[in-house]
């Protein structure tokens, strides 16, 4: 390992502005791209493989192996890496494969600068570097190819995983492998044009399938080592809470409890099996003390909410300060107010948070489903006491992520209990310690004031924002010194529509739970937020929705043309059998652009169902057509498992959700009918795990405001509401 | 105290806890891990097996429940036809995402096929909503269990 590479993990980070400036262009990436070289020449590591880099390894019987260095929680990089280099290395996709790269800082995410995986990046962040080390192990095969057969290589061209002499020469790429070995690595490969794919751009079947089919598929959680023991850990309901009392020794007596370890923030039992942990948990009768932190032991969510409020009502850190509102008041022909909130929602994997971490003398070893290898080898690190070029990261595969995994709590927890302890610790949170640990998308309130101008358009917009900060949260980023968050206000301040009077501003409010990244982060309220007030505007203005935002996006033709083909392949406008309703809307998140049109009806009880759900998406070039249209169905589902369920509640300061009975997600009966239209593009990749979440809860409440006349204002949708009144 | 029971086709022999959820025993003395632990309280599906032919929930079915009895996991359920049906539908219409949920997916799949080979959407309904998926593949789902029929009434299986 390269201990100067791993450094550079730990300089300063703002995900906000690097996700920014690697948005802009697939040009703006190759800028300092470096192939990750070790040697001048590619020096192969054993004589029977070419690997003239960190992220391909050739072998003779022709296999091509892709390291992967994102980490896999659904959205298919398994597949999408090995694809781009596999397309520009013209190989036989039938004998490429994907191996999980171990945390090395030659795999770091160049969007992030640190092997990490999120903010809807992978696919933006490596669509030219690994194109690139595609096409430069290509030039080395043809290279080689061209010296053999004494041609310049110019003559040659390359198909399927051989290489093609101008009088019917052909050589496979594995008999190759000695000779490209050789070759010196060219520093600016040249790419194919995107007429050329014959990979990228087609529906490609995931890789990790059949592991996923047949049990082998090796999550954190099936991870073992000889003598390793299982710990369950119960958290303090907030830091700064203690121990009050717990009987140790009668947890010690349960049948296979090994040791009772108290550490800062709970207390763990560790035991040969997950089910004598648990027993010896639940024989500690741990109590505790909340009364160091009187108003968190008291915190309530009607307490949240009047925090927000506040932090709405005073909020001063301005964002977008244009034009002159009093002005545009002063002119309108309407104006009109409303205050939106929504809850603190939980990720809910369907993997429970775990770890198992082996910490020994000089060394550690942790193995783990995480979003973030290379940070994790980092906190590690620091939590063992040993240099982080001594840290193994295993990062097996994740069963979910959203954001969750990229948090460290159950990290640091293994880490501290195997130092303590000398064991191999896997720590397993159960569903209810995953429910309760915090790292929540943040609850959000916001005012709205908005003004049609004598012609029905929106003139003017004010939101105010009060929200908890996930910059101040993360640990790895800071408020910049204007007080705006820009996670709070992101789709807000960057709002799209054509609104020459604007204001934007931010009111920090902490009511104490732990935020953190949640699929689409501030995005998932944001666009509820705006597409829903929107959406009012519209109807204040006795205009049709669709072409009330078409009409005021007139400098947003990506937006337009996604609004445009979801509506024309939802039939918009056109007859709906009896008592079903459309409801539309669209957003700009993560580089792509994505308008949903909902499907509604409402039952006798209230509660809406969704029929189905067209979505229209631009997310500019595209890698793998299938994972696209899955990753949208994806976000849609898990959109409108927050939209009709998730809420995160809080009581005596503690958390009330515990498990699905009352953290509720979206079954299969109640999965809509998804289609998903991409729309045909040239543009850099947008990316794809996260954008269709953000237009999905305001298209389904658009729709219950067609279905009813009642706007819904706060998330989840109150059926109670909707209930037929006479 | 040592519990007899059938796994995967294999007498097994365990000495532990007889109540223990079944779950534990597979992952932890057999060393079974697809079968997943997901809610602990029979609520999300990730763990379902089959005891003698039926989908049951092990992270809630005791060991005790399990003895004298055949259990069958998503390591073994590809030795029926129909376990392999389902299994190559997966694939085929690229079902996994994430794919911690999908043990139990299959299993359920492959009891309500081995109950009704031509199930229908209400079917489907009724015999899969006890497994939640947080990605979203159940569209896929739906899709590949009838794909997995078509293949089984092909065969005339």
């Amino acid at each position: 390992m390269d201990a100067r590479h791993t450094a550079s993990a730990s300089a300063p980070l703002n995900r906000r502005q690097l996700l920014k400036a690697g948005a802009g262009s697939a040009a703006a990436l190759s800028i300092g791209f470096a192939l990750p070289l070790s040697p001048r020449q590619a020096q192969a590591q054993a004589s029977n493989t070419f690997a003239p880099h960190a992220w391909l390894r050739l072998t003779p019987d022709n296999r091509v192996t892709v390291l992967c260095g994102s980490s896999e929680m659904g959205q298919g990089v398994l597949t999408a890496i090995p694809m781009l280099l596999a397309e520009e290395l013209d190989a036989d996709w039938r004998l490429v494969g994907v191996e999980q790269a171990p945390a090395d800082g030659r795999f770091n995410n160049p969007m992030f600068g640190m092997q990490a995986t999120g903010g809807s990046t992978t696919v933006r962040a490596h669509w030219t570097p690994l194109r690139q080390a595609g096409a430069a192990a290509r030039e080395m095969l043809v290279a080689a190819a061209a010296a053999q057969w004494q041609l310049p290589a110019a003559q040659l061209r390359t198909e399927r995983g051989h290489v093609l002499g101008p009088t019917g020469q052909k050589v496979a790429y594995g008999a190759l492998v000695a000779a490209a070995s050789q070759q010196l690595v060219p520093s600016a490969p040249k790419l194919k044009a995107s007429a050329d794919f014959k990979i990228l751009g087609r529906p490609t079947r995931r890789l990790d399938s059949p592991a996923k089919t047949n049990g082998t598929a090796r999550f954190g959680i099936d991870a073992q080592v000889e003598g390793m023991v299982i710990a369950v850990l119960s958290r303090a309901p907030f830091e700064g809470a203690k121990p009050k009392g717990m009987d140790e020794a009668a947890a010690r007596a349960v049948k296979g409890v090994v040791q009772v370890i108290t550490l800062p923030f709970g207390v763990a039992v560790l035991a040969q099996g997950y089910w004598a942990a648990q027993q010896g948990r639940q024989a500690l009768k741990l109590e505790w003390d909340l009364s160091a932190k009187p108003e968190q032991a008291a915190l309530s969510t009607a307490q949240v909410s009047a925090l927000l409020q506040q932090g709405a009502e005073q909020a001063s850190a301005v964002a977008v300060d244009q034009g002159n509102l009093k002005h545009a008041v002063a002119e309108s022909s309407k104006t009109l107010n409303a205050r939106y909130e929504v809850p603190y929602l939980a990720h809910a994997c369907m993997e429970p948070l775990n770890c198992l971490a082996w910490v020994q003398a000089d060394r550690a070893e942790v193995w783990t489903g995480t979003q973030g290898s290379g940070p994790t080898q980092m906190v590690v690190s620091q939590v063992a006491g040993v240099p982080q070029a001594n840290v193994k990261v295993n990062t097996s595969l994740l069963g979910g992520g959203f954001g969750r995994r990229f948090a460290h709590d159950v990290t640091i927890a293994a880490t501290l209990l195997s130092k303590i302890s000398g064991r191999p610790v896997k720590l397993i949170y159960d569903r209810a310690d995953d429910m309760a640990a915090g790292f929540y998308r943040p609850a959000s309130v916001v005012q709205f004031e908005g003004a049609l101008d004598a012609q029905g358009r929106p003139s003017m917009l004010r939101a105010d924002v009060g929200s908890p900060s996930i910059m101040a949260a993360s640990g790895f980023m800071k408020i910049p010194e204007n007080g705006v968050d820009s996670m709070a206000v992101e789709g807000l301040a960057d709002q799209p529509y054509d609104i020459a009077n604007l204001r934007i501003a931010y009111g920090r409010a902490e009511p104490g739970p732990q935020v953190w990244f949640w699929r689409s982060v501030g995005h998932s309220q944001n666009a509820f937020f705006l597409e829903s007030f929107i959406d009012e505007m519209a109807h204040a203005a006795g205009a049709d929705p669709l072409q009330f935002r078409l009409a005021a996006l007139s400098k947003q033709p990506r937006l337009q043309a996604v609004l445009r083909l979801a509506a024309s392949k939802a039939g918009w406008g056109k007859k709906l059998p009896k008592g079903v309703f459309h409801g539309i809307a669209v957003a700009e998140s993560f580089g792509s652009f994505v308008a949903e049109v909902a499907e509604v009806s409402i039952g006798k009880d209230g509660v809406p169902k969704v029929h189905r759900v067209v979505a229209a998406v631009d997310c500019g070039q595209t890698v793998n057509p299938l994972t696209i249209q899955h990753q949208v169905e994806s976000a849609i589902c898990y959109g409108l498992s927050a939209a009709l369920y998730g809420k995160i509640t809080h009581k005596d300061g503690r958390v009330e959700q515990s498990n699905f009975h009352d953290y509720p997600v979206l079954r299969l009966s109640e999965m809509p009918k998804v289609d998903v239209h991409l729309v045909a593009s040239q543009e850099a990749p947008g990316g794809i795990g996260e954008p269709g979440t953000p237009p999905l809860a305001p298209a389904v409440t658009n729709a219950i405001f067609a279905a009813t006349g009642v706007r819904v204002r706060q998330l989840p949708i109150d059926p109670a509401l909707l209930i037929k009144k006479g | 105290m040592s519990i007899q029971l059938t796994v995967n086709g294999q007498a097994t022999s365990l000495d532990a806890d007889p109540d223990m959820p079944l779950l534990w025993a597979l992952r932890e003395d057999l060393r079974l891990t697809g079968t997943k632990f997901g809610c602990g309280m029979a609520l999300c599906g990730a763990c379902t097996v089959h005891l003698d032919g039926q989908p049951v929930r092990a992270c809630s079915t005791p060991l005790s429940a399990a003895a004298g009895k055949k259990v069958t996991t998503i390591e073994g359920v590809g030795a029926s036809k129909t376990g392999r049906a389902v299994q190559a539908s997966w694939v085929k219409l690229d079902v996994p995402q994430c794919g911690y949920c999908q043990s139990g997916q299959i299993m359920s799949a492959c009891a309500l096929l081995a109950a009704k080979k031509k199930p229908s959407d209400a079917d489907i309904d009724q015999a899969m909503s006890g497994n939640l998926c947080r990605c979203g593949t159940y569209n896929q789902i739906r899709v590949a269990i009838h794909d997995a029929s078509a293949t089984l009434s092909q065969k005339g299986a």
